[in-house]
């Protein structure tokens, strides 16, 4: 069996690109060799075209250049006004985003896509400014010139001699999902430009002498086709893939780029492009740190941007640390199967390779069936001023330590020399160098070498008090002494930075462990933004804004968070972008950098949960990659805590409203049965009594007199009941507490029940010495109606209930106690319960709502409410009262007063 | 005119009570005139000088509580405010504008018929001298002669007790709010004390009531006042 079945990953990979591509609007590139080809011509007519078929068609931007035959093309198309910006007192028309997504064309125009937008804008380039388009869901079609790619652009420039500065990265010509190529012969757009069609006449000239030499427009023609036909071919391998077409070549090529922090890593990076391209294969730019290295700030910026460079011609961008460049690349290599290593050629001096060993030479050595290719680096691109400054500057302090070091060992040597041989002395001064090199680092321990080697030649070696040297073998001391010098003072800043950069990376693993544990532990959002506030300002040394989102995806500062900085409309507006599109911006990235601050979303697992901002006080910081990606890092925990808390949120709500559906219900058919019961009753009893024929008995009449008010007073409790617990649900209870004693309450109670408690005898057991009680005497009330109607319903006639209290410290128990047939065993929390009825009992009873209502009000009184079976038989309701506040005393003092006068 | 049947003013907007209102009253030999504003209330008031008034606080045209202390401002005509439960708050502000006495909604005909009884015996005895002896039930106080009895058993009370029993006394059968029986027995500045009254009530229950927990006479208007009952 030979079926050809495509490969899972490719699959799962195109499936993953329809998905990406689903609702994004469709990208044509008019692609050309350089200006004049007809690209915009071309591009115009077939959205006339377009227009013609019913598609809106906007002209975002379209440039000209004067020139006739264009401009011809541009009427009956609607254009959309140019965005004004002031920048430095000029005003610069740029293209308006916002405008065009607000319009919201079948098809828009942006002409240029290599264009830079200006200071201000929201991106810097105007391809991300397409990108936004077609994410939104519009079709594009946009011009480029072969010389803007980046890629291509070391090739370029080498041919024309031109550092073209707007590059475009490949990845936007190799996605998008139409390239047509605008051809002209090199003759014929000579013709063209000297027949003024190209530039308005004046600008021809100039344009011909610098760019436009037939040479030149040969090599640039030759690019463009080449870079077209490569996409056709990208094209029919996809095909190939799709329809399980095996491949020609079986590619499982991986190219490794090394690059350094040098400003050759460029060129490089360009190689691994063109070489991946060829190859159809991935890429991966890596670098390694050398623990021992020291990178001047010019190179660490050069590394950067090259950094930079690679990631947007598509490659994979690592960063390892590690003191052995060589073996690290090794053994990234293999782990990673890559098949193919650039390297840059050397430029250092050849006795460092022999002194210290080469890199190089390891790498080829080691690298066994990898191919390693080196290559010209491109140091013209910009020199690299070289600095002997390491790491920190030492102070002139230091240079002084460093002399006063000498001066010690000469006047130590001087003591000694008057015992000791001379090599013993210069030994001395060997020593204090040592102590220099370890101390202050290489240029003090260089001066103080010098320096000793003054000292120990003027005061010791003869001629004494001259810096002439007789002896031969005393420059081999001095030689010796130099040496170790540099030696010491090398291995000890070498062991300096290591130790920094392990420290550095120790604080932040440990700053990121710290920060993961506190928000483990940390509950709710409005904590967990503060815990992950203070962490990350004290990781980044930046002021730290969390921005989260509303129902309506707007992103903002969450209320009842102090402000890390002001978050003015700018500054929203990228945060917005940021959280909308989940990628970072602001400052050190290419949207909006002119922002205060570096935006970072907030992913988690089921996507973007908010946005954190972070304003440094050194903006340039903050465009490091490996200093993004920990802010990542970091924001990714923040993510997931968040996450968990909204996700919490959530589950909580809906049980909330689960619960809430179910009372609702339970309310519903309560409302239904329990008011329409007597209703009925109360209608059928009236009606009966209007009948005039009906031979009622006056007995019967009355009969029906009485069920029409007990049934009419039963609705008058069941919907006060409801009222009530209405309150106690709404949180409109107003617990008024004044000190009262229980008894009038348990008075007013027992006088309002009187007529339904007949059949039980109450016995009331209030201790004389009960303290007053702070409570709200209408409330407390109806707590013990509740519970005494409770007590009445669900015992027989004659039984007796008994109301007792008893004062506990800071709280007083009440207890309402019958002797009926008690509460289902496990259910006494239960009875609290809305629309709870006791199993089995009759239809005569309440609606289920008056120990919930008791429960609210003993609440609402810092109070606790409970059931329990009695030993011998019966329930216990009791609650407590907390007697907080200050009792008044003065009224017991004048009580006691008149009692013994009375 | 004082023979003839009492003349009620009731103020009140929803037919269905005044249909109720109306059937009670005029079968128990009151003559009734109904007003279902604040407005027609006030101007009635004036115009037919009733011997009692009915008005309910729920009015859709102004605020009950203040018609009663415009109707107060010239007149001694005895005010019952007609309220729902749950509102103790505007009762004791109606009764602290000048309403002599509530009801609360839902009520019965007794309770009407026993609250107007009170009302007019109120109207009718002022500015004659109190009865030197009240009685009710098996409680006697003896006015003139400062004396108390339970059961024909003299009961001994201290004079703060007394001087608030005699507060009770004098308007037996009215609620009477808080503030009302501070201000009786302890001066105007002892209206917010309220603990101070409801520890002597107590003592007085104690000392009067056979049974504290369920007192006949000493009742409390729960977040209103207290009321000596009388029937």
């Amino acid at each position: 069996m030979t079926e050809r079945r495509p490969d899972p990953e490719t699959l799962l990979a195109q499936v993953r690109e329809q998905e990406r591509r689903a609702g994004r609007g469709k990208l044509k590139i008019f692609f050309g060799a350089s200006p004049g080809v007809g690209k915009t011509y071309a591009m115009l007519e077939e959205a006339r075209a377009k227009q013609r078929d019913g598609v809106r068609v906007l002209l975002g931007v379209v440039e000209t250049h004067g020139r006739q035959e264009t401009t011809a093309l541009l009427a009956g198309l609607e254009v959309l006004p140019r965005h004004k910006i002031e920048y430095r007192g000029i005003t610069l028309e740029e293209f308006d985003l916002d405008a065009a997504l607000a319009r919201r064309p079948g098809l828009i125009l942006v002409d240029e896509l290599a264009h830079t937008n200006a200071p201000g804008s929201r991106h810097t380039r105007r391809y991300q400014d397409v990108d936004e388009l077609l994410g939104a869901g519009i079709d594009v079609y946009t011009t480029l010139n072969v010389q803007h790619l980046e890629s291509l652009n070391d090739v370029v420039a080498q041919i024309t001699g031109i550092q073209v500065r707007e590059t475009v990265p490949d990845s936007v010509l190799d996605e998008a999902d139409e390239v047509e190529l605008a051809d002209l012969s090199a003759e014929d757009l000579l013709q063209r430009l000297r027949e003024g069609k190209v530039y308005v006449p004046e600008q021809a000239a100039r344009a011909i002498d610098q760019f436009f030499r037939k040479g030149n427009l040969i090599a640039l023609r030759e690019l463009a086709l080449r870079r077209t036909a490569q996409r056709v071919d990208a094209q029919m391998r996809g095909y190939m893939a799709e329809h399980g077409i095996r491949e020609t070549w079986p590619a499982a090529e991986r190219i490794l780029v090394c690059i350094g922090p040098n400003p050759a890593g460029a060129r490089l990076v360009r190689a691994g492009k063109r070489m991946a391209t060829s190859l159809k294969c991935d890429w991966v730019v890596l670098c390694v740190e050398s623990a021992g290295q020291v990178v001047s700030p010019d190179d660490r910026e050069a590394l950067i941007e090259n950094l930079q460079l690679a990631q947007e011609l598509g490659a994979q961008v690592v960063t390892l640390s590690g003191h052995k460049v060589a073996e690290e690349v090794l053994s990234y290599a293999r782990a990673h199967n890559a098949t193919k290593i650039i390297v840059g050629k050397p430029t250092h001096p050849r006795w460092r390779d022999k002194l210290f060993g080469s890199m190089l030479d390891r790498l080829v050595r080691g690298s066994g069936d990898l191919d390693v290719y080196v290559i010209t680096g491109d140091v013209t691109e910009r020199p690299a001023p070289r600095r002997a400054t390491a790491g920190v500057r030492p102070t002139l302090a230091q240079y002084g330590w460093g002399a006063l070091v000498v001066a010690v060992s000469t006047a130590i040597g001087a003591v000694l020399g008057r015992y000791a041989s001379i090599t013993d002395v210069a030994m001395v001064y060997l020593l204090g160098s040592g102590v220099v090199a370890t101390r202050y680092g290489r240029g003090p321990s260089v001066f103080a070498a010098f320096l000793s080697i003054g000292a120990f030649d003027f005061f010791f070696v003869p001629p004494q008090y001259t810096f002439s040297v007789t002896d031969v073998r005393y420059v081999l001391t001095f030689t010796v002494m130099l040496g170790i010098a540099l030696v010491i003072s090398g291995l000890t800043l070498r062991i300096r930075e290591q130790a920094e950069t392990a420290r550095t990376r120790e604080r932040r693993t440990g700053a990121l462990y710290a920060m993961s544990r506190e928000l483990a532990a940390t509950r709710g959002e409005r904590e967990l933004i503060a815990v992950a506030t203070r962490h990350l300002h004290d990781t980044f040394g930046a002021q730290v804004q969390f921005l989260l989102p509303d129902a309506s995806g707007r992103v903002a500062v969450p209320v009842g968070t102090p402000p890390g900085y002001p978050i003015d409309d700018k500054e929203q507006s990228v945060a917005q972008w940021a959280y909308d599109r989940g990628q970072r911006a602001g400052v050190g990235t290419d949207t909006l950098p002119s922002a205060q601050a570096f935006y970072q979303p907030l992913v988690a697992s089921q996507g973007t949960v908010g946005v954190v901002g972070l304003r440094p006080a050194e903006t340039k910081r903050f465009e490091d990659p490996t200093l993004q990606q920990l802010v990542e890092t970091f924001a990714g925990q923040a993510a997931l805590a968040l996450e968990r808390a909204l996700l919490a949120e959530q589950t909580q709500r809906e049980q909330l409203e689960i619960e809430a559906e179910r009372l609702r219900t339970a309310l519903l058919s309560s409302l239904s049965h329990d008011l329409r019961t007597p209703l009925g009753a109360i209608t059928g009893a009236a009606s009966s009594l209007l009948e005039e024929q009906s031979g009622l008995t006056a007995a019967t009449r009355r009969d029906l007199l009485k069920t029409i008010l007990e049934e009419a007073e039963r609705m008058t409790r069941l919907i006060a009941n409801l009222l009530d617990m209405i309150r106690v649900e709404s949180g409109a209870l107003e617990v008024q507490k004044e000190w009262q004693p229980l008894e009038e309450v348990v008075g007013v109670a027992l006088i309002r029940l009187d007529v339904r408690l007949r059949d039980h005898p109450v016995h009331v057991r209030l201790p004389p010495n009960l303290p007053l009680i702070p409570l709200d005497a209408v409330l407390i009330e109806q707590v013990f109606v509740n519970l005494l109607e409770n007590a009445v319903k669900y015992t027989s006639a004659g039984t007796p209930i008994e109301i007792s209290a008893v004062g506990e410290g800071s709280v007083v128990r009440v207890e309402v106690a019958d002797r009926g047939p008690g509460l289902p065993v496990g259910e006494e929390a239960r009875v609290f319960d809305k629309f709870y009825r006791a199993p089995g009992t009759v239809a005569q009873s309440g609606i289920g709502l008056g120990l919930t209502i008791c429960r609210g009000i003993i609440t609402a009184h810092g109070g606790r409410i409970w059931a329990e079976n009695r030993s011998g038989g019966g329930a216990a309701f009791r609650f407590t009262l907390p007697l907080s506040g200050v009792p008044p005393v003065p009224i017991l003092a004048e009580a006691a007063r008149e009692a013994q006068q009375g | 005119m004082t023979d003839a049947a009492p003349l009620v003013l009731l103020i009140e907007d929803e037919p269905q009570m005044r249909r109720f209102l109306r059937a009670a009253l005029e079968s128990h030999n009151y003559r009734l005139v109904e007003a279902p504003t604040a407005r027609e209330g006030l101007a009635q008031a004036t115009s037919r000088t009733p011997d009692v008034i009915l008005l309910d606080l729920g009015l859709p045209d102004g605020d009950g509580i203040d018609l009663a202390r415009r109707i107060r401002e010239w007149a001694t005509t005895p005010i019952i405010v007609i309220s729902a439960r749950g509102k103790e708050q505007d009762k004791v502000a109606a009764l602290d504008a000048g309403a002599d006495d509530y009801l609360t909604k839902p009520f019965g005909t007794d309770e009407l018929l026993a609250r107007l009884r009170v009302a007019l015996r109120h109207a009718a005895r002022a500015g004659t001298a109190d009865e030197p002896v009240f009685t009710v039930g098996d409680l006697r106080v003896d006015l003139p002669a400062r004396r108390v009895f339970v059961a024909d058993a003299e009961v001994h009370l201290t004079p703060t007790e007394y001087k608030l029993l005699t507060a009770l006394v004098r308007d037996a059968g009215k609620v009477l709010t808080h503030r009302h029986l501070l201000n009786a027995v302890w001066g105007p500045n002892a209206t917010a004390q309220t603990h101070y009254l409801r520890v002597y009530m107590t003592q007085l229950r104690h000392k009067l009531e056979r049974d504290p927990t369920r007192p006949r006479h000493l009742q409390t208007e729960a977040g209103v006042g207290y009321r000596l009952k009388v029937e």
